[in-house]
This record gives C-alpha cells, sequence and structure tokens, in this order.
C-alpha cells in the first residue's frame, strides 16, 4: 500500500475519528447519549488493548508459542509488572524493550 | 490579559506533567510508522491529520500484516470510541462556543487533554472554561506534533535487529494497565485478550475487531452481575 493510497487511508481514519471526537459536542442539546451505549464505551479501552496485546506476546513468527523460548512473551510479563505497578508508558516501553534485548542475548544468542 | 487568555494559560500548564508522557509516545508512533515502511513525511503526515496514537499503532500492525483497508477504518473507529464518551462530557461545558470553533475543539481533543480538564472542572470550574481546554489541548497537540516529527526523523536511524516493533504491545499493555479501574474491565479485557488469540488466524484481520466486541460485552455482562449482588445484598 503505496503513495495516494496511503494518504486516502489517513484521510479516512482522520474523518471518522474526528466525527467521533465532535459527536456529543456538536449534538449537545438535541441528542442525549443513549444509556447502553454509555454504559458499553466504558469497557472499550480495556478490551481493545488486551486484544492488541495478547496475541502480540503468544505468537512467535505467526506461530503459536506458549514457552520460555519466546523472549517477547517472558519480556512482556516483565514488561506487564511495571506496567501494572507504574500505570506509566514511559516505564513500561524501557523495561520491557532493555528485558527483550537482555533476554534475545542470553536465550537466542542476538545482540544489538 | 483577561479572562480567556488566563484560562487558556492555566489549561497550557496544568498540562505539563503529563506532557512528559505525550512527546514520547508520539515519537513511538512515528518510529512504527516508518519500521512498517512508511517514509518520514508520511509518518509525521499521520500524526498530524489523525492525531490519535492508540489507533494509529493498531493501524501499523495491521498495515504491516497486509490487513484490507475497510479493516483498518473499522479497527481505528472501534478504539476510538472512546472519545465520544469525553465529546459528551466537555459537551455541556462547550454548547455556547460556535461551531467554528466547536470543530478545532474536537479535533484537538486527546485523552491527556480531557483528563487535565474534566481532573480541574469537577474540582474547580476556570472563569473561561472552554478556553481551560483549549489551553490544556494546544498544549498537548503542540508536544504531540513535535514528538511525531522528531520519531519520524530519527526512525530510519533505528536498525530492524533492535525490535522496537516489541514497542506496540509495550504500549498497549501500560494504557491498558491504566484502564482496569475495577473487575468489570479486568474481565472485559481478560476476554477481549483471550478472545484475540483464538480468533488470530481469521480472515481479513477481523479477529481484534471480533475479540474487542466479545470482550466490551463481557465487561457489561460481568457489570449488571455485580449490579444485581449489590442489590441483594441491600434487601
Amino acid at each position: 500500500m503505496k503513495g495516494v493510497f496511503i494518504w486516502l487511508l489517513f484521510l479516512l481514519l482522520a474523518f471518522g475519528t474526528f466525527a467521533l471526537r465532535l459527536s456529543f459536542i456538536y449534538l449537545f442539546g438535541k441528542v442525549d447519549m443513549p444509556n447502553g451505549l454509555r454504559r458499553a464505551l466504558r469497557f472499550v479501552p480495556a478490551s481493545v488493548l488486551a486484544a492488541l496485546v495478547f496475541p502480540a506476546l503468544v505468537y512467535s513468527n505467526g506461530a503459536f508459542d506458549f514457552s520460555f523460548g519466546n523472549v517477547r512473551l517472558l519480556a512482556g510479563f516483565g514488561g506487564a509488572l511495571v506496567a501494572w505497578r507504574t500505570k506509566n508508558l514511559l516505564w513500561t516501553i524501557v523495561a520491557g524493550m532493555v528485558l527483550l534485548w537482555v533476554l534475545q542475548a542470553l536465550i537466542a544468542g542476538v545482540t544489538l | 490579559m483577561n479572562n480567556r487568555h488566563r484560562d487558556f494559560i492555566a489549561g497550557a500548564r496544568h498540562s505539563l506533567p503529563i506532557l512528559v508522557g505525550v512527546a514520547p509516545f508520539a515519537m513511538i508512533c512515528s518510529v512504527a510508522a516508518v519500521s512498517v515502511g512508511l517514509t518520514p513525511f508520511e509518518a509525521a503526515g499521520m500524526s498530524l491529520i489523525v492525531f490519535a496514537g492508540a489507533s494509529q499503532l493498531a493501524v501499523l500492525q495491521l498495515l504491516s500484516e497486509g490487513a484490507p483497508w475497510v479493516v483498518m477504518a473499522l479497527t481505528a473507529w472501534v478504539i476510538n470510541l472512546r472519545f465520544t464518551m469525553y465529546s459528551a462530557a466537555l459537551a455541556p461545558y462547550l454548547q455556547k462556543e460556535p461551531l467554528i470553533r466547536k470543530a478545532p475543539f474536537a479535533y484537538i481533543l486527546s485523552d491527556q487533554a480531557f483528563g487535565v480538564t474534566m481532573g480541574r472542572f469537577v474540582n474547580d470550574l476556570p472563569a473561561n472554561p472552554p478556553w481551560y481546554f483549549y489551553g490544556a489541548a494546544t498544549a498537548v497537540w503542540v508536544t504531540w506534533q513535535a514528538g511525531a516529527i522528531a520519531g519520524a526523523l530519527l526512525g530510519a536511524l533505528v536498525p530492524a535487529r533492535w525490535g522496537l516493533d516489541f514497542a506496540f504491545p509495550l504500549s498497549f499493555m501500560a494504557l491498558m494497565f491504566a484502564a482496569l479501574k475495577d473487575r468489570p474491565a479486568v474481565i472485559a479485557a481478560a476476554v477481549g485478550g483471550m478472545s484475540a488469540i483464538l480468533t488470530k488466524g481469521l480472515p481479513y484481520n477481523l479477529g481484534l475487531m471480533l475479540a474487542a466486541l466479545a470482550g466490551i460485552g463481557a465487561g457489561l455482562l460481568a457489570e449488571s452481575l455485580t449490579v444485581e449482588q449489590a442489590k441483594g445484598m441491600t434487601k
């Protein structure tokens, strides 16, 4: 996917995202947010983010790999501990990346 | 200096601590974009026009897996559904603004700007609430764009063997733990995550979206069961 097409994709993402942002700022007083929707939206971040994280850790090069040989799974557990304790984006990335590099060197023999 | 300017500056100043996290996240988004084959210009352009990091990272991941554009758009929109919550919460404070100002307000609405603004509004409403929001959101936006441009320029210098794509799940992880505020949210995350593992092989990378919906459903179910339980106890 290259050139013009990628910009069309960005515009599509941007347009939808802008509409979601403007939604109730614009509709205030005209339409109330339905109660069911309000309750469901609360679970969007936790659910979507977990759906992004879990497969990225247990699949290695496209194959299911739940073992000590999967360095990303191990580094992910370390990162999760830091994420849980600190709730901090930067510390989680730093800890997870350093752990990945160390484990890669120790287990897979890959150095930077 | 009138009230508007004072509230604008107060909003910008109060968002300073959070900017420390905004800049690196923006850089990561750009570095990730370059790592999946976008040019630095495209990477910075994506951050400028979409301006929603988590959805950008998800789209980049799908892009690298060769997902169809419909799936990429739907996935990004599902992730960004949370903005309607922010939009509804801010709406009462912005209702007197003309549409010509509401539109830019909406474009620069971010998780961080919302957090800073509502944190202040519930405790101590400023004289000009829209301008306070405007100040906070502008500070976040400027920092984000600066970080995105820096990341786009640096991205090409990062060798692939560093495995910087691992920063995707790590970023999502940090954001996820911040969202686990109660038991139903934890259940939503557990079900969403497990479903995503099970549906990984589905065509068109539809697994992510289906898993997200399963997680949301599980969260709702868990919440209604908790409410029932609480009702039972008060009887």
